[in-house]
């Protein structure tokens, strides 16, 4: 998370928007925003519907056995089409700014042809 | 004959302190640090041998070095940490469920609306009207 907001003006010169999702209420999300330092959007999915949506339900994992979310990300286009997915089997590794910048320069090279 | 502190002991078992708690510190400011922890395989690895010469002083030389029972003590609890340590990054950061209906590249996005920190709702279909794209970043709360 840090990671993306040390390069979040390369996202934006690009057009490209980052969200950040959790089933953390927003008070949690703004908490962590502040202590942290983050200004990209944290969205609260406190039910995790857009958490099963996407498929990366990660069920009672949380504190008192809530539904959270597994680490993943998702680089959507204009379209609403789906480009590029990140699963990961371990909570540890997770995609860096450098493996979505380089999707992202890849998409927009096809988009341009 | 007063006997020797066996300073190797407890610089070993600081190691393995070191080793088992820096980690998460350690990568969010060295990212290079992140996917395979050899910093702190450095530092166990360290920690063994300095505790290894500090048991070796106080059995070997119990005239000269304390540490026969501290030292046996503080190598129990290393070894505990270096335990701990392992089932977290080997067993516990990988016990997760397969994720095999997440939707694949080319696959239509879910449509979704939810409010940000301050409670504004975000849609991304607003979003996508803006931009030229728009990177979700699923996580797992208050890391």
């Amino acid at each position: 998370m840090r990671g993306f907001e040390r390069r979040l003006n390369e996202f934006h010169a690009r057009g490209v928007e980052v969200l950040a999702i959790s089933a953390d209420s927003n008070q949690e999300s703004r908490k962590l925003c502040a202590s942290r330092g983050y200004t990209y959007p944290f969205l609260s999915d406190v039910k995790a519907e857009v958490i099963r949506s996407y498929g990366v339900l990660h069920p009672r994992a949380g504190e008192d056995g809530r539904d959270i979310a597994r680490p993943a990300e998702f680089l959507i286009d204009a379209t609403g089409t789906i480009r590029w997915v990140n699963l990961t089997n371990d909570l540890r590794v997770r995609a860096r700014p450098e493996n979505a910048l380089r999707e992202i320069d890849w998409l927009m090279a096809v988009a341009a042809r | 004959m007063k006997r020797n502190w066996n300073a190797w002991l407890w610089a070993g078992f600081g190691l393995a302190l070191a080793g088992a708690f820096s980690y998460i510190s350690l990568f969010i400011w060295f990212p290079i640090t992140r996917d395979v922890p050899w910093v702190s395989y450095l530092l166990f690895i360290a920690a063994g041998c300095l505790l290894g010469i500090g048991l070796h002083r106080a059995f070997g030389q119990p005239e000269r070095y304390r540490g026969k029972v501290s030292g046996v003590i503080l190598g129990v609890l290393s070894l505990a940490m270096i335990g701990m340590f392992c089932y977290f990054t080997f067993i516990l950061s990988k016990d997760m469920p397969a994720s095999t209906d997440a939707p694949h590249a080319g696959q239509h996005a879910p449509r979704f609306t939810l409010p940000d920190g301050a409670g504004r709702p975000v849609a991304l279909d607003e979003l996508l009207k803006t931009h030229k794209a728009v990177l979700l970043i699923f996580y797992r709360g208050y890391w």
